[in-house]
């Protein structure tokens, strides 16, 4: 079945009559090609106008759509040879949180994403792609043989959020994904981030410190849901629109915040529509960040990676 | 056992009601945050703030803080200077900041310098709760990543107090990337080989939990403190479970392995101290590391 978002309704509605029509003409044999024409064209600027005017929610529920390509999704497309390596060796293995080697147009890589499920099942299997501790240990130590063989690191951030479990605090959620964030910044190898669904707060950063976060035009990035933000500041979470709004969590507003290096563009009606044609807008921004990162000597890269967070956030001051 | 730190309240009766501690002169008294017991200001302040009667860590400014740990007049500050922006325009932020500096007195919620701690000097950063929960948006990131950056480049450890309630809402997605800027920095740091003690107050979650304050060369809490990653009513929400009275606390963390050591607040300034000690003699030259 179809998921259909609130917004794209009018579009689905057209379209169906459009259907309705050419079944017409073919059943009862009535020419209505005239009329069906005419609607085409409606279609055609109806379309243009809901998806190009997308507000900040539409851009949520379109980071969350259950079609959303996800990471095992474009490792098909846009890598070579994947296998998918488990387990951090201390505790488990994490679904959530998947990884492995694989080529890129013939480079050897490390891939590492996020991995929610596409149905109940999958998704409960993966944990609706919330990792645990041992998740980001997984990616930890993946990351860690990448660059020990020189591998550059692509991650894919799509996540809710790191689970809020009980079992998670115990073994350490805080711990698994501050060590990350550290270490990540001090990788050899160059370490491409592109966030591709929800980056959930800390949970997506956990995977997502490197010389280059990219972001699907639809995809979001914030510090916490727009549900979770409403329920705090506005004691209701019926406020999440407002709150979507208030935070700037787009693509739009990351660039415009200088956090992103760059915004992907999306096919129209987003990412799902052609999961083919959307990989083939993403490989050449990945392929000219790996090159320009690949040009650089190690301490460069470290500089530069350095200085990229150094310069994020803004204040005043009242200097003497 | 520990029931009883949170359940006293009941157990005295006594306790005065509103009205009456309206009688009570301003600042000569001081109640108790665990067990509700009143006492002598200047008894509170003598035993650290520490409870008297239930042993109770009660939350203090981050200028006493300093004031308790550091050699006396050692403190020079840094950076008091810089303010809080509305970022993301943000509605009513700026006036909540504004009434949090009126109450504080304080720019941000967090103070940065340098002291020496019996005679060893170290970079120190000490947040507080008072202002905005001690939540941490660009300021705060930004005092903490130029103290680690400072500590560095002068090669001094970095001694930081954590006093949070995680990323501040208000500053959205630049508040998250706090914690990278914050851990990019002390990668830095680490990698001159440089000490970094992170000692974790009453309450430390969320992202704060989640960065710098994990990633000390060691992890130190006071007792009782509140400590975790998610609030616990969204992991009882997720779960559908109760969770233990103690879960999320130092002494739970000390138990699953996550701390150093749990250490008491009159032990806090010898512990540093030794600590300090033992990393500014002897040990292997620059060198020799990788």
């Amino acid at each position: 079945m179809k998921h259909v978002l609130d917004f794209e309704r009018p579009v689905i509605d057209l379209r169906e009559k459009i259907a309705e029509l050419k079944k017409l003409t073919e059943e009862k044999d009535i020419d209505l090609t005239e009329e069906i024409h005419t609607l085409e064209e409606r279609l055609e600027n109806l379309e243009h106008d809901v998806y190009t005017n997308l507000k900040p929610w539409d851009r949520v529920q379109m980071a969350r759509h259950p079609q959303r390509p996800t990471t095992l999704d474009y490792i098909e497309h846009l890598f070579e040879g994947f296998m998918e390596m488990h387990g951090d060796r201390l505790y488990g293995d994490d679904p959530a949180i998947i990884g492995g080697v694989a080529k890129f147009e013939g480079t050897p890589v490390t891939v590492i994403g996020h991995q929610r499920g596409k149905d109940t099942k999958d998704n409960i299997y993966r944990n609706f792609g919330m990792p645990h501790p041992e998740g980001y240990r997984k990616a930890l130590r993946l990351m860690k043989q990448a660059e020990k063989f020189g591998r550059p690191i692509f991650t894919f951030i799509d996540t809710k959020g790191a689970y809020p479990g009980k079992a998670a605090e115990e073994r350490g959620q805080s711990e698994a994904i501050a060590r990350n964030l550290k270490e990540m910044a001090g990788l050899k190898v160059p370490v491409i981030c592109v966030v591709i669904g929800e980056g959930g707060s800390g949970g997506a950063l956990g995977i997502g410190i490197g010389d280059r976060i990219l972001m699907l035009e639809n995809a979001t990035y914030s510090v916490i849901s727009p549900e979770g933000a409403a329920s705090i500041l506005w004691k209701d979470a019926a406020y999440a629109q407002q709150a979507a709004e208030s935070m700037k969590i787009t693509s739009y507003d990351l660039q415009d915040l200088n956090i992103i290096d760059e915004l992907v563009p999306e096919i129209l009606g987003g990412a799902h529509k052609d999961l083919e044609r959307q990989a083939e807008l993403l490989k050449p921004v990945l392929r000219k960040e790996l090159d320009s990162l690949s040009s650089l000597d190690v301490d460069t890269r470290l500089e530069e990676r350095f200085e990229k967070y150094k310069n994020i956030g803004e204040y005043a001051s009242s200097e003497i | 056992m520990f029931k009883d730190m949170f359940g006293k309240k009941k157990h005295y009766k006594s306790t005065p009601n509103k009205q009456s501690k309206k009688e009570v002169p301003e600042g000569l008294m001081q109640k108790c945050t665990g067990c509700g017991k009143i006492f002598y200001r200047k008894e509170i302040y003598r035993n650290l703030f520490v409870c008297p009667h239930c042993d109770y860590h009660m939350t203090i400014t981050a200028y006493e803080r300093v004031e308790q740990l550091v050699d006396n007049g050692s403190f020079e500050e840094w950076n008091e200077d810089i303010q809080t922006k509305n970022i993301l325009e943000f509605p009513h932020y700026q006036e909540k900041i504004e009434k949090d500096k009126e109450k504080t007195n304080m720019n941000e919620a967090i103070v940065t310098g340098k002291a020496t701690i019996d005679g060893e000097a170290a970079a120190i950063a000490v947040m507080d709760s008072n202002f905005r929960m001690g939540s941490m948006g660009a300021v705060v990131g930004e005092k903490i990543a130029r103290a680690v950056e400072e500590a560095r480049i002068q090669s001094l450890p970095f001694i930081i107090f954590t006093a949070s309630g995680g990323a501040r809402m208000q500053e959205g997605v630049v508040s998250l990337m706090q914690m990278g800027k914050t851990s990019v920095a002390l990668e830095r740091h680490s990698r001159a080989g440089l000490l970094f003690v992170s000692v974790m107050t009453h309450p430390t979650t969320g992202g704060v939990s989640a960065s710098f304050a994990s990633l000390g060369d060691y992890n130190f809490a006071e007792p009782r403190a509140l400590i975790g990653f998610a609030g616990r009513r969204i992991i009882e929400q997720t779960i559908r479970e109760k969770l233990p009275k103690d879960f999320q606390t130092s002494e739970f963390l000390l138990e699953h392995g996550q701390l150093d050591q749990v250490i008491h607040r009159h032990e806090l300034r010898a512990v540093l101290g030794s600590l300090l000690d033992i990393h500014s003699t002897g040990g292997e030259t620059d060198e020799a590391r990788t």
